[in-house]
């Protein structure tokens, strides 16, 4: 069946904002639909609020909306449009549930609309935990016991029934938000408590456990013939229990014989036509008894997922681009397959490599929580490798993930055999507790003796996987053996075929990594790279797509001749670096392969978009480290690498690349250097003559109460050595800091702290800009923090341009960061932090590469940032560029940061100097009060227009808030108050006003408030007192569980207000960015 | 410690691995096979008579090896196997033994440590060839040399090498716990107590389990049993099976065949080698193909039903498309890689025969209506028969 011609133009819903559970792989889904789409003659409409998504670059639609995703904006979208169709397939969850929105409120029906690739019923029937279970069970399945329930009491009946453990699972969560595992009768009321709570159907499913089983997903594809393909299978290292998202995983399943393979196979073909789903890609999960075979079915996704971003960078199939294809009435054998061109798409991908999947978590970044892994996903971001061996294959997974690792034990990270040694007692319970580090815990067992079945044991690891890593220790121990001998080069290729890295060699036989590497030159001992085919080799393959093993012949690289480029990629998503870099990097790819150049991209993260197989001329899937990294680029003797736009990862590698005879593009590394070490940058902007704030370094804690002293409370501290704010604090008093210090010098030993002034009240500003060799800079733009200084850049909101700073004061940052970009020698990108304070202007950093708001300051203004640098560092100047001066945006554009406070009860809700936020919103308008509203709603919290206020401040608030206070009252607003505000508001005026009682002081207290639904709106600026304080934690944990806005900056409140405002005056509309920017 | 092994091939390359199986020396047909799982079903198939397989899946033998449930004949069957990595522990709760011991103990060779996607990439490119797995010491020369002397595919008739020497009566299905389940749903069982006498050409179990669980009473019966033995067993239908070796020259087996198809009326079923005699019995061609299809991720079109099929494949021969025409012979199946003819029916007859693996064995099950054709086909022509007798 061909293309359905009276399909002429459809609406894709993107995912929004990166979330924990949600993250790059839907811009990769969605960009590949896109062009799908359009290559099919479609018109297509998209609608995604996230900024820094490909997908929303004006060209990759035809009409493109930055609007909330939600039923109202696409209610509005479909008005103005008129679509035939919506695909809400390949936008995750949040696409899933924008569409049964739209369908419930009669949308579709009025306008005419249908679904493509799912209808609702489809959706409900896989996502309903107990209809899921009457299908599986119709066909002859089994999923695990359970009943769906609606009430404790409810569930506590169940709970007789099912035993314990028991799992608790809310409807209609993303990534099992709100769910968990109880052991015991108390866990268990509160998770089902808390899964009420998270549902939106308020409905939790009560569940039979089968933790220790092991765990299978299928990622499935089915045509509207009823053709059905496996796409790839993949096998959880970690067993049932921990949430897929957050469990190591390899591809292909490794310990299924084929009789058990294919009875899963059919049953996953089995599932998708019970389900209904009529054509797509779908996920199918699985939980095998190893003891006996029993299978359950555990769940399915109607869509594209996580998984099958996944399974296409594994095995080379573009699941998202046939889903697509196939929803316009495509069947699969009428598609080719891209990467033979000589076979179609209706086969199954055979591969010749084991794949990895380490997911990556920043746990340290949300003091407080409880790192345990569970059925409730926590992972911010996580790392793929390829390699020949699982060996090979972990040990690079390990590496790619950028935690410091080299690879399985054996670095500078490597405790074993240290004072600090952990006791046959704590691994044994870093065994038997799911973790992050528990792959880590297992080589410590045995190298401690604790017998490999024992470990299968305290971990319900399969045997098999435990061996493996039985096999490495007892290769480390042999490795230790030759320690301090001559390198020996056959133990040297057996380490390599092994997957370790010069480093771990280096660490285990006594030498340095640069020795072993000279080592390796002179013999000759080098990687081989193979491609990624889809058919293990069975035909010729043009696939660009390479990943790097030992000890065989190399595929061919397929050259063009033109001059080559390298461009290092981001890595793993992590919390201050994500999918703003991996869109910068693209650009970067876009525009020198328009410009002739050959681009060839390095990254390890299976998400993203760059990893595409034709982002760029060539795609390596290799870890982001020095040798992993000169190993491609011996390979193809690039002119030269691009380093400034992936983050910190590749910056990190650019003064070690160059001293192995790299030619950096771009910004030197000197320069790069200069702007990052304190003491020069603090000599560059004595040169340039620009203030900074005071500042000190402290090595003991008495320097640094001198250094405090001398500068004057309050003061920011942090280690030496950051990223994304880590471990940054701003301390009031003396206590504090001794605290700080005295935490922070076991963090890190060796650097020292560092301590600033703190500007308590300024403006913060962020500008980016460009910079060429002619030495001319033209400003990007100028963000404005809504939230004041202190807050990481990463984490406020901010507007563009400045909604509140005078002109003038804007003037004098352009020409000063101007002054620094030349300082400095900037070719390509810079980012520039401000705090403005009355009429001073102070430099926070500066950072010459791409930052986090190039995509949304050139989504905003229309002018593609990355791509301009990228040309400037292939040596084009800025104006044979035509970019000769900066861009007014057209319409006010407010950047909103999502946080995962819900992935991680316990930790405290609060915005400061340590970077939380997973991703970001963009609501774009006329007026900054409509833009800002949209922000807040495409963030998921939506301002009220009416109900009550609940606003407590700190004392040198009290006068500012009064302001905020009449305002909200003056739109309709009850404000409510405890004594000290409602004491300052009443004399104020303020009505009507009510006073509640504090915490421990009565009842009803502001927590009953909230609780009760009464409260739609918080006003919270955070005290110093620590009884206070902790009272106001509790308040904004609150908030944030039950979805109410909560504002803890003044500046954030007065914004809400003039949002709220434009809200009252009628609802906000819809516009695509093509009218807006190309008009 | 492992032994080093050597895997040489006629056309001059050597590979280089380690011994991982006995440690023989063994002259065979180097093919190779992209299944992801199944090599014990791979290893126990007779049609893998005389080929030593190269398998593109990186490690074997992690899920070891299972009972005789999973096993395609009685012992191993294939020359030799090539892979990147063997396991030598065995985690499933099937397995009975870890794959090494299981070579070792049925004199299988074996090598691994083999750089086995060149050797794919070589195989591709020259087509299949001959070779010399060696444990042994002499010169690389010496071990091409003796590669080049080895017996070619062409003109081999190994159906007789592995036909069984007597009939006898199959009554095995499949194991509860492995039965194939789902796509093809319930089995037909429409045929329930009828005779089914199967030329053994090489027969893999899973075909005879097939029938089996579908009720039909399994006779096998040697490569070599006159047509009138067969027919004085009064079969409802009689399958030829699958099995190694060129087709054309398996002579007794063209004969056998062209005597069944004159029962008009008799159901004559074939499967892979039993498939190639049905079409040169009635006067198409087979031809040896470059590297052949060995693998569980073929589509193939079915052009009856329209649908693709995912099918096990394992053959190095094929039927000529273009010799149907003037044969009662109709295209049912064609292969979507390349265009191979993979079934075919005749005109009138209850005849039909597949160049794939229905049986899967290993391999996606949702070739199996082909046996559920059968079993209808078996349900509705004795009457005929008998009216006509």
């Amino acid at each position: 069946m061909p293309l359905d011609p009276s399909l002429k133009k459809v609406l894709i819903i993107g995912a929004g904002p990166i979330v924990i559970g949600q993250a790059c792989e839907f811009d990769y889904s969605g960009t590949q639909a896109c062009k799908a789409l359009r290559e099919e003659g479609l018109e297509v409409i998209l609608m995604n609020s996230n900024p820094a998504t490909i997908m929303t670059d004006p060209e990759v639609a035809d009409r493109t909306y930055v609007e909330p995703v939600t039923w109202e904006a696409a209610r509005a979208i479909i008005e103005r449009e008129r679509p035939c169709a919506v695909l809400p397939t390949l936008g995750g969850q949040t696409s899933l549930n924008v569409a049964i929105d739209l369908a419930r409120r009669g949308v579709l029906e009025e306008f005419g609309v249908r679904l493509l690739g799912a209808d609702v019923d489809v959706i409900e029937r896989a996502e309903d935990r107990e209809r899921f279970k009457e299908v599986v069970e119709g066909i002859g399945l089994e999923s695990p016991r359970s009943r769906a329930v609606h009430s404790l009491a409810e569930a506590l009946e169940a709970q007789q029934e099912i035993g314990l453990p028991a799992i608790v699972r809310p409807s209609f969560t993303l990534g099992g938000t709100g769910g968990g595992v109880a052991y015991n009768i108390d866990e268990f009321r509160a998770l089902v408590d808390n899964g009420l709570r998270a549902s939106p159907t308020h409905e939790v499913l009560v569940e039979e456990s089968v933790i220790g089983w092991k765990e299978f997903e299928f990622e499935v594809v089915r045509d509207r013939a009823d053709n059905c393909i496996v796409v790839c299978t993949i096998e959880n290292v970690d067993p049932m229990g921990v949430h897929t998202g957050d469990s190591v995983t390899v591809a292909p399943a490794l310990t299924l014989s084929d009789r058990e393979f294919q009875r899963l196979r059919d049953a996953s073909f089995a599932v998708l036509r019970a389900i209904g789903v009529e054509c797509g890609g779908s996920n199918v999960q699985f939980a095998v008894d190893p003891a006996n075979g029993a299978l359950r079915v555990i769940e399915m996704n109607p869509r594209v997922s996580r998984s099958s971003a996944l399974a296409s960078k594994a095995t080379g199939f573009p699941i998202a681009r046939v889903a697509a294809k196939l929803a316009l009435g495509y069947t699969l054998d009428e598609l080719a397959n891209d990467i033979t061109r000589s076979t179609p798409a209706s086969f199954e991908p055979a591969i010749d490599y084991i794949v990895t999947k380490i997911p990556r978590f920043d746990f340290e970044k949300f003091a407080g929580c409880d790192p345990t892994l569970t059925t409730s996903m926590k992972s911010v971001g996580e790392a793929m490798a390829i390699g020949r061996t699982f060996k090979e294959s972990f040990q690079k997974a390990l590496r790619s993930l950028e935690r410091g690792r080299m690879g399985l034990g054996l670095d500078r990270r490597d405790d074993w055999g240290t004072e600090r040694s952990p006791s046959r007692a704590e691994l044994r319970s870093r065994l038997a507790t799911p973790n992050p580090g528990r792959l880590f815990a297992v080589r410590q067992a045995l190298l401690a003796g604790i017998p490999a079945a024992e470990v299968v044991d305290l971990t319900g690891i399969d045997p098999w996987f435990i061996g493996e890593i039985e096999d490495l220790v007892a290769f480390e121990r042999r490795l230790k053996e030759a320690h301090g001998e001559a390198l020996d080069p056959a133990l040297v290729l057996e380490a390599k075929r092994l997957g370790y890295s010069d480093v771990q060699l280096a660490t285990a036989l006594g030498r340095s990594p640069e020795e072993v590497r000279r080592f390796r030159g002179e013999r000759g001992l080098r990687p081989a790279y193979r491609t990624v085919d889809t058919c293990a080799a069975e035909f010729a393959a043009r696939t660009p797509y390479f990943y790097s093993t030992w000890g065989e012949d190399s595929d061919e690289v397929p050259s063009s001749g033109k001059p080559k480029v390298v461009i290092l990629g981001g890595g793993p998503n992590r919390i201050g670096q994500g999918i703003e870099f991996d869109c910068c990097c693209i650009h970067a790819s876009m525009a020198l392969r328009e410009d002739g150049y050959e681009t060839i991209m390095i990254n390890s993260n299976p998400e993203t978009v760059s990893t595409d197989y034709d982002t760029s001329d060539r795609l390596y899937f290799e870890p982001l480290t020095l040798e992993d990294v000169l190993g491609v680029i011996e390979r193809e003797r690039p002119l030269g690498v691009i380093v400034q736009l992936g983050g910190q990862t590749p910056l990190n590698l650019s003064l070690a690349l160059q001293a192995a005879g790299v030619n950096i593009l771009g910004t030197s590394p000197e320069a790069i250097h200069r702007a990052e070490d304190r003491e020069a940058f603090a000599e560059v902007l004595e040169r340039v003559g620009l203030a900074r704030p005071a500042d000190g370094t402290a090595r003991t804690v008495e320097e640094a109460l001198e250094v405090a002293r001398r500068i004057g409370y309050p003061v920011m501290v942090r280690p030496s050595y950051v990223l994304g704010g880590r471990g940054m604090s701003v301390v009031h008093d003396r206590e504090q800091l001794e605290a700080y210090v005295r935490a922070a010098t076991e963090i890190s030993p060796d650097h020292p702290v560092l301590i600033d002034q703190f500007l308590d009240d300024a403006i913060e500003v962020d500008v980016d800009l460009l910079a060429d060799a002619a030495g001319a800079v033209v400003i990007g733009g100028i963000l404005e923090h809504i939230e004041e200084a202190g807050v990481h850049s990463g984490d406020a909101s901010c507007a563009l341009p400045p909604y509140t700073l005078p002109p003038l004061l804007c003037d004098r940052i352009r020409e000063a960061s101007a002054r620094l970009a030349r300082e400095l020698g900037v070719r390509g990108l810079m980012n520039v932090q401000y705090a403005v304070k009355e009429e001073s202007i102070y430099v926070l950093e500066a950072n010459p590469r791409a930052s986090r708001t190039v995509p949304f300051i050139s989504k905003a203004t229309g002018r593609p940032l990355a791509k301009i640098a990228a040309r400037v560092m292939v040596g084009k100047t800025l104006r044979e560029q035509g970019v000769l001066e900066e861009l007014a945006p057209p319409r006010f554009a407010v950047k909103k940061s999502v946080f995962p406070w819900n992935r991680f009860p316990g930790c405290e809700v609060l915005l400061g100097p340590e970077m939380r936020s997973t991703g970001e919103v963009m609501g774009m308008d006329r007026a900054f009060g409509a833009a800002f509203a949209k922000a807040q709603a495409g963030a998921g919290e939506d301002l009220a227009t009416g109900g009550a206020v609940f606003v407590t401040v700190r004392d040198q608030d009290k006068q500012q808030v009064i302001y905020i206070a009449k305002k909200l009252a003056s739109l309709g607003f009850e404000i409510v108050a405890t004594r000290g505000t409602y004491t300052v508001l009443e004399r104020h005026g303020v009505e009507p006003l009510r006073l509640v009682p504090k915490i421990h002081v009565g009842r009803p207290n502001p927590l009953d408030l909230i609780r009760n639904g009464e409260i739609a709106l918080v006003v919270n600026t955070p005290s110093q007192q620590p009884i206070a304080r902790r009272h106001e934690q509790e308040i904004r944990a609150l908030s944030v569980a039950r979805g109410i806005p909560c504002f803890t900056t003044i500046p954030a409140a007065a914004a809400a207000v003039s949002a709220i405002e434009r809200l009252r005056a009628g609802p906000l509309g819809v516009e695509a960015l093509q009218d807006v920017l190309l008009p | 410690m492992t032994r080093a092994a050597r895997l040489a091939l006629a056309d001059g390359r050597v590979f280089h691995g380690r011994s991982c199986g006995a440690p023989l020396d063994v002259a065979a047909e180097v093919v190779f096979n992209t299944s992801h799982t199944g090599y014990q079903e791979v290893l126990t198939d007779p049609s893998y008579r005389g080929q030593a397989v190269v398998f593109t899946v990186p490690i074997l033998g992690i899920y070891g090896v299972a009972g005789a449930g999973d096993d395609q004949a009685e012992a191993p069957q294939a020359a030799a196997l090539v892979c990147r990595e063997m396991s030598r522990r065995a985690s499933s709760w099937r397995a009975q033994e870890p794959l090494p011991a299981f070579l070792a103990r049925h004199g299988v060779p074996a090598i691994e440590g083999v750089d086995t996607r060149s050797l794919v990439r070589h195989l591709r490119e020259r087509g299949a060839v001959l070779g010399v797995l060696s444990v042994g010491e002499e010169p690389d020369a010496e071990l091409v040399e003796r590669a080049r002397h080895a017996p070619p595919m062409r003109g081999r008739d190994l159906a007789s090498e592995v036909s069984c020497a007597t009939p006898y009566e199959w009554t095995e299905g499949f194991d509860t716990a492995t039965t194939p389940w789902g796509t093809a749903g319930p089995v037909e069982r429409c045929a329930a107590g009828r005779r089914v006498v199967v030329v053994d050409l090489g027969v893999k179990r899973d075909i005879l389990r097939h029938l089996a669980a579908r009720g039909c009473e399994v006779s096998v019966v040697p490569l070599g049993t006159p047509l009138e033995a067969i027919l004085e067993r009064d079969p409802a239908g009689v399958l030829l099976s699958n099995g190694p070796g060129d087709p054309a020259a398996v002579g007794r087996g063209i004969e056998l065949a062209r005597g069944l198809l004159a029962c008009e009326g008799l159901p004559v079923y074939g499967v892979c080698l039993g498939y190639q005699l049905i079409s040169l019995a009635i006067g198409a061609k087979t031809i040896k193909m470059k590297f052949g299809h060995r693998g569980g991720n073929h589509p193939v079109r079915d052009l009856e039903r329209g649908k693709v099929l995912i099918s096990a494949h394992n053959h190095g021969f094929a039927v000529d498309p273009s010799s149907l025409a003037g044969t009662p012979l109709l295209a049912t199946h064609e292969s979507l890689f390349d265009g191979t003819l993979e079934g075919v029916r005749h005109r009138e007859l209850p005849v039909r025969a597949v160049q794939f693996h229905p049986e899967a064995g290993p391999g996606p099950h949702e070739a199996e209506t082909f046996f559920d054709d059968f079993v209808r086909d078996l349900a509705v022509a004795p009457a005929e028969r008998a009216r006509e007798g």
